[in-house]
């Protein structure tokens, strides 16, 4: 037995997981009740099930039906956009909009093909000064501007 | 007819109505909706014109800036959002050879072609006289036929609705690119992640790995925003980016009076085939414009000048994704169930402003209801009137490098996601859906089945039990013979999964969407 289609191949495996995971949690967690009075388990076992032998019949044609490789993974663009965006989320109460803005544009531009100190620093400006003049005092967000330790904020 | 009219007349005086407002502390009187009209066609316009960024990030990434607007402002600059994305994805489409969105893709083949023999301004006047006409003729079409479709839906039970949304999901399918069954796949996973959260017959919380905050289950605009927003980016940035902007070759934009006789009947052939594709759930702007071109290509007498450069294959799919796009709000306005993922998205910002989208938004919210038509048509005069002027704006556009782009994007997309319920949780989520989409590209499994799939789970579980209920639990009431409307969708479903699945027309699918890859 050959992999014909590596995409369709770790396709097919993902679906059967997703399936399998949402069909043995629901069998284990929920009541299935019957047709006439479905319990909250009978829909997602049900969909589950049917995910799986998708799952199945996608991983079985894989070894049939020539397909095209997986394309190569870049991690530097997965890596630094994702936490850039986790940087955002989790600075922005402590920290405050100002530099949870900064931290997302200096992490994010960092995945980028090429990284322009300068450029970087200009746009990082450009959009603080927007976020705190449209998202905070335009459509009035209630996000704090400033970090929680300083006592008197300058931006008001 | 007299009746549409009528309608039509609420409608208009909806979206120029005065309005006491308060912006910054200041009191005034100003025609809101209007105001709002203008600013969403803008915005989508902005958007569209950026390659790399599609509609439905777009909207999902605006979606903060109407929380805090009346229903009817909010989904009247979100469905301007829309129609001007179209707008400003053919610009893109002409002067650089990149697609600002999906239903431009075939426009870039004899667009940029016109554009580099230094044709650009007659192609982008082309494709907004087309784009208004057909919208014009759309909002007709949409105000017809919108009351009898919601008048027949009224009427339907817990066993047509499940039907239907079978139907618009198998629709969905057969339209995603790629493998049919990774499309139904795709589609079951989206329906099971939208079951997360608490179950509203039992009370039970489902799938929420006992977290507090999963217990309005996963947000949907979390969803799309990293499936789209954020796999779109880090797919962007795995190529280095390169870009052939025409700009000092636009000027003289008016067409000759032979370019008008030749775009003539495209415009009105795209329209026509436009307006039905968009009523059809799972239709919409993408394969209206697919099929308006290959329709030209075959019928036209300049057929050997299509792919160089003729201006009959800018004018037809430019018309009909307008038209389809237009049209996709009648089933969404009528039944409920979007027909692409943008309409899932008009559906989510309709639940989160307090609105049960399904006919009994037309008789209980007449304002509401014709209003959003009615600033239909005024917006895509807007989009006529302020863009062909601006073009040089749009230009300019062209020109920011996509490094400056992509942080930006991030910081509207974070924010936006975050004021959704003030929690970091929910920029998690995105991110991890951002990874699910990349890896999806990767695997070529489609997102947008999976968001149609997510916004209709908890909807087609909930009309499933009721179905079942009334039935007794009999599983063949939805094909039984005293509901004839549930056995059709049904048989019509089961129609389209058969035909797609037969190899002859398999192989036609694929070779439209491998034409459509290699525009």
């Amino acid at each position: 037995m050959k992999i014909k289609s590596p995409r369709d191949f770790w396709a097919g495996l993902m679906f059967i997981a997703f399936g399998l995971f949402f069909l043995l949690v629901a069998q284990f967690n929920y009541q299935m009740g019957s047709a006439v009075r479905m319990g909250p388990g009978y829909f997602p076992s049900v969909l589950g099930a049917i995910l799986a032998v998708l799952g199945g019949i996608v991983l079985f044609n894989s070894f049939l039906i020539a397909g095209t490789p997986v394309p190569k993974f870049h991690f530097r663009p997965v890596i630094f956009v994702l936490i850039s965006g986790l940087a955002f989320a989790y600075l922005l109460k402590p920290l405050g909009l100002v530099l949870a803005t900064i931290a997302l544009v200096f992490i994010s531009a960092y995945g980028g093909h090429e990284f322009r100190w300068k450029e970087v620093a200009i746009l990082s400006a450009v959009l603080v000064i927007f976020s705190v003049v449209v998202f905070v005092k335009g459509l009035t967000l209630p996000f704090p501007i400033c970090p929680s330790f300083v006592e008197i904020c300058p931006i008001r | 007819m007299e009746a549409m009219f009528t309608n039509l007349g609420i409608g208009f005086t909806e979206v120029f109505k005065l309005q006491a407002v308060t912006i910054a502390g200041v009191s005034m009187t100003l025609p809101f909706n209007i105001l709002m009209c203008l600013i969403g066609v803008i915005l989508g316009t902005l958007i569209g014109v950026l390659p790399g960024i599609g509609p439905v990030a777009t909207i999902a990434m605006l979606l903060p800036v109407t929380f805090n607007l009346s229903p009817i402002a909010a989904l009247i600059m979100l469905a301007g959002i829309y129609y001007g994305a179209q707008y400003g994805g053919s610009t893109s489409a002409i002067l650089v050879n990149l697609p600002g969105e999906s239903s431009s893709v075939v426009t870039c083949l004899d667009g940029y072609q016109m554009a580099r023999r230094g044709r650009a301004g007659p192609a982008l006047a082309t494709a907004a006289i087309g784009s208004f006409f057909a919208g014009c003729v759309a909002t007709l079409v949409v105000a017809m036929f919108a009351p009898p479709l919601a008048e027949v839906a009224l009427k339907f039970g817990p066993a047509e609705y499940f039907s239907l949304m079978v139907l618009g999901l198998v629709s969905s399918v057969v339209l995603a690119s790629g493998s049919l069954v990774k499309a139904i796949g795709m589609v079951i996973l989206g329906l099971l992640l939208g079951l997360a959260g608490t179950d509203v017959n039992s009370g039970v919380l489902r799938f929420s790995f006992g977290l507090a905050e999963m217990a309005d289950g996963i947000g949907f605009f979390t969803v799309a925003m990293g499936m789209f927003g954020i796999a779109e980016i880090i797919s962007n940035l795995e190529q280095k980016e390169h870009r052939e902007v025409f700009t000092d070759k636009v000027s003289h934009l008016w067409p000759t009076a032979d370019d008008f006789r030749r775009i003539f009947g495209p415009i009105l052939r795209g329209t026509i085939f436009g307006c039905c594709l968009g009523i059809l759930p799972g239709g919409g702007a993408l394969l209206s414009s697919f099929g308006a071109y290959t329709i030209e290509k075959k019928i036209s007498r300049n057929s050997r000048e299509f792919g160089k450069g003729a201006i009959e294959g800018v004018a037809a799919p430019e018309s009909a994704n307008n038209a389809g796009a237009q049209t996709s709000f009648i089933p969404l306005l009528t039944l409920g169930i979007p027909s692409n993922a943008v309409m899932a998205l008009m559906i989510g910002a309709m639940m989160i402003q307090g609105i049960a989208p399904g006919p009994q938004v037309m008789t209980e919210r007449p304002q509401l209801f014709w209003g959003m038509i009615a600033s239909m048509w005024v917006g895509n005069l807007m989009l006529v009137l302020l863009n062909l002027p601006m073009i040089g704006v749009w230009i300019k556009l062209l020109t920011v490098p996509y490094r400056i782009l992509y942080p930006s994007i991030l910081v509207f997309m974070s924010v936006g996601v975050f004021s959704i319920s003030n929690q970091p949780f929910d920029c998690f989520l995105m991110a991890l859906f951002g990874l699910f989409g990349y890896v999806c590209v990767k695997l070529e499994c489609e997102p947008a089945p999976l968001i149609l799939g997510f916004i209709l789970g908890p909807l087609m579980e909930e009309n499933l039990r009721r179905a079942m209920l009334l039935s007794r639990g009999d599983p063949f009431v939805f094909i039984s013979p005293s509901k004839p409307i549930s056995l059709g969708f049904l048989i019509a479903s089961a129609l389209l999964l058969i035909v797609i699945a037969l190899p002859a027309l398999r192989k036609k699918r694929d070779e439209a969407f491998a034409g459509e890859e290699h525009g």
